[in-house]
Order: C-alpha cells, then sequence, then structure tokens
C-alpha cells in the first residue's frame, strides 16, 4: 500500500463519523523504485489530505525533507515534486495494519494490500 | 505499444483457478482487455499518468494493462480474497511499481468517500444476471461517484436503454464504443454448452 492509496482511504464502521485518517502501524516498510512524472505529481499535490500525508510519512519514518504545509509554486520545484514522489509513491508498507481514529478497530495489511472488509455487524 | 504487443502481455495474467459463481467471476479476456485499454488510451487518452481505478479488478488484467500503459497509479478494488492473492502474484510477476490493491466490497466504496479522487474508472463489472440482480449498476453508481473525467465499462447490450436513463438521471453522458461479443466460457458446471456468446456494449462515461 502506498501512501496515496492511504491517504484516499477511510474507516466506515457502523458509527464511526471520522474515520480519518487512519493510523498505520506498520511492521514491514519497503521503497520501491517508481519512475518520476513530475505532471502527476503536480496533479496529486492539491488533492491530497496533506497533513494526513505528513502524518503518515513521518510515522513510518520516511519524512524526507516535506514540509508542514505545501510549499507555494510547487508546479516549478524540481526538489520538492521529487521528495513528494518519493514518499507518496515509492515507499510501501508491506505488512501491519490500518487503525481507525474513532473505533480503534484495525484492518490488516498483508503482502501490501489492506484488507478494509467489515463484518455483518460493523456495516 | 501496439495492440498486439499489449494483448500478448496481457496473455501473461493468471487467472481465476475456480471461479466463484456468487461473484461472477469471469475473466475479461486478454483481447477484450487490450481493446478496450488501447481505446482509453489511445482515443480518450485516460490513462497515461492518470489516477486510475479498476472496480472488481479479479485477477487484475485491465489494471495491469492500465499500469502498462503507464498510469500514474492505478488502484485495483476486490473483494475476494483469493482473486487479489492472484492479483498480487500477477503484479510481483509483471515487476509493475505502479499499481496498488485494496481488498473492499465495492459496492461499500461509496460511503468511503472516495469522491472524484480518482481521474478515471475502469472495470468489467459483473453483469447482475445471477443471484445479484443490480449489481451492475452499483458497480456503475460507485464509479461515477469516483471518477473525474471518464469511467470505462461493459455492461450488456440488452440493458442498454436502462442504462441510458440512468446516466441521463446522473447527468453524465454516455457514449457506446464499440458492440463486442463476450465469450463467456463455460466457467460454471450449469452452463451445459461449451461457451456461450453474449453481445456486450463497450460505453464510456464522461462527467461533466
Amino acid at each position: 500500500m502506498k501512501l496515496l492509496t492511504h491517504n484516499m482511504l477511510t474507516s466506515h464502521v457502523k458509527g464511526v463519523t471520522k474515520g480519518y485518517p487512519l493510523l498505520i502501524k506498520a511492521t514491514e516498510v519497503k521503497v520501491n523504485e517508481v519512475e518520476f512524472n513530475p505532471q502527476f505529481i503536480s496533479r496529486m499535490i492539491p488533492k491530497l489530505e496533506w497533513s494526513a500525508f505528513i502524518q503518515a510519512a513521518e510515522g513510518l519514518g520516511h519524512l524526507q525533507n516535506l514540509p508542514s504545509t505545501v510549499v507555494p509554486e510547487f508546479e516549478n520545484n524540481e526538489d520538492f515534486l521529487r521528495d513528494v514522489h518519493k514518499v507518496l509513491l515509492e515507499v510501501e508498507v508491506i505488512e501491519g495494519c490500518l487503525q481507525c481514529p474513532e473505533s480503534g478497530r484495525e484492518f490488516p495489511i498483508s503482502r501490501g494490500v489492506p484488507n478494509m472488509l467489515l463484518n455483518e455487524d460493523e456495516a | 505499444m501496439k495492440l498486439k504487443e499489449l494483448e500478448s502481455c496481457l496473455q501473461q495474467v493468471d487467472v481465476f483457478e475456480e471461479p466463484k459463481l456468487l461473484l461472477e467471476q469471469y475473466p475479461t479476456s486478454p483481447h477484450i482487455a487490450g481493446c478496450m485499454l488501447y481505446t482509453i488510451h489511445n482515443t480518450f487518452d485516460d490513462i497515461k499518468g492518470k489516477l486510475v481505478a479498476d472496480l472488481g479488478c479479479g485477477c487484475g488484467v485491465l489494471s495491469i494493462g492500465a499500469a502498462v500503459l503507464d498510469a500514474g497509479l492505478c488502484v485495483g478494488f476486490e473483494v475476494d480474497e483469493d482473486a487479489v492473492d492472484i492479483f498480487k502474484g500477477n503484479v510481483e510477476e509483471f515487476e509493475l511499481p505502479n499499481i496498488d490493491v485494496v481488498q473492499c466490497d465495492v459496492c461499500c466504496l461509496e460511503t468511503m468517500s472516495f469522491a472524484k479522487k480518482f481521474d478515471t474508472v475502469i472495470m468489467n463489472p459483473p453483469f447482475g444476471t445471477k443471484h445479484n440482480q443490480g449489481i451492475d449498476m452499483t458497480f456503475l453508481k460507485t464509479a461515477i461517484s469516483m471518477a473525474k473525467t471518464a469511467v470505462y465499462s461493459l455492461h450488456k447490450t440488452s440493458t442498454r436503454e436502462h442504462i441510458q436513463k440512468k446516466a441521463d438521471d446522473w447527468n453524465v453522458k454516455m457514449e457506446v464504443i464499440a458492440e463486442l461479443r463476450y465469450d463467456l466460457p463455460a466457467t460454471y458446471k450449469f452452463h451445459k454448452k461449451k461457451s456461450v456468446d453474449i453481445q456486450v456494449d463497450f460505453i464510456r462515461f464522461s462527467l461533466k
């Protein structure tokens, strides 16, 4: 699971009103090289929940040099885009779980796949 | 990449060993997947550098094709653990770095606030023929809620009028790109013939 995917995931356990952001508890993290596409990263940045992204990166020990707010005119700042690229697409959580911030429900991650399925009584 | 190359590449994708009837797990053939992706990429430029979702991705033939065609990232969504396992095996085999998969029920995705997060949604949804009537429309409604630009999907030609009505209701433009003959192999025991051809529309829904 990449942090771009994590940035979009929410917990929807019955009764939970704000199941976001999910806390990452990782036991195995890998960095896989991905081809850098500055246009794609530039387009993704405004769509991201930036603080959730930073919190996730920090929790995994992969904050790089990322600032707590998006830098102005980031489209022309290649160093910044490269840092975002690395954390957003190259860092992958392989094993661990995601925890719902409200209910505490844990969603397992195995072989890099988060399992967001709920039991019948939770849906 | 040429269509032939894409198709032969997709022939390397592993598919279901034991398809599940309840989930209507018939694989998308490499030929159909190749034609779909080739058109989405060449005619509409909706894959390269895009954030793509594949709903009910199964073993991942559409996701892998999208990743091969340089999607920024393709995220597959699949409910069935066995399918997810085969999907992961395929991703590892192809060594594609721009692909992710989430195990979840596509019918619950709308409540998970993916609204407009993806540029493009591609899918070959269950046709909703057996025990899950209407599931094709649930998939479609979800896909439309998640996409910013376009949704590409396969639907039985016999349901075209109904889908057009729904598309009007949802204020999306619907365009039948191609009529296909879907060769449904005799995957399940109740199929008496070797394979059945069904008429299928390949449809593009564009969001306004």
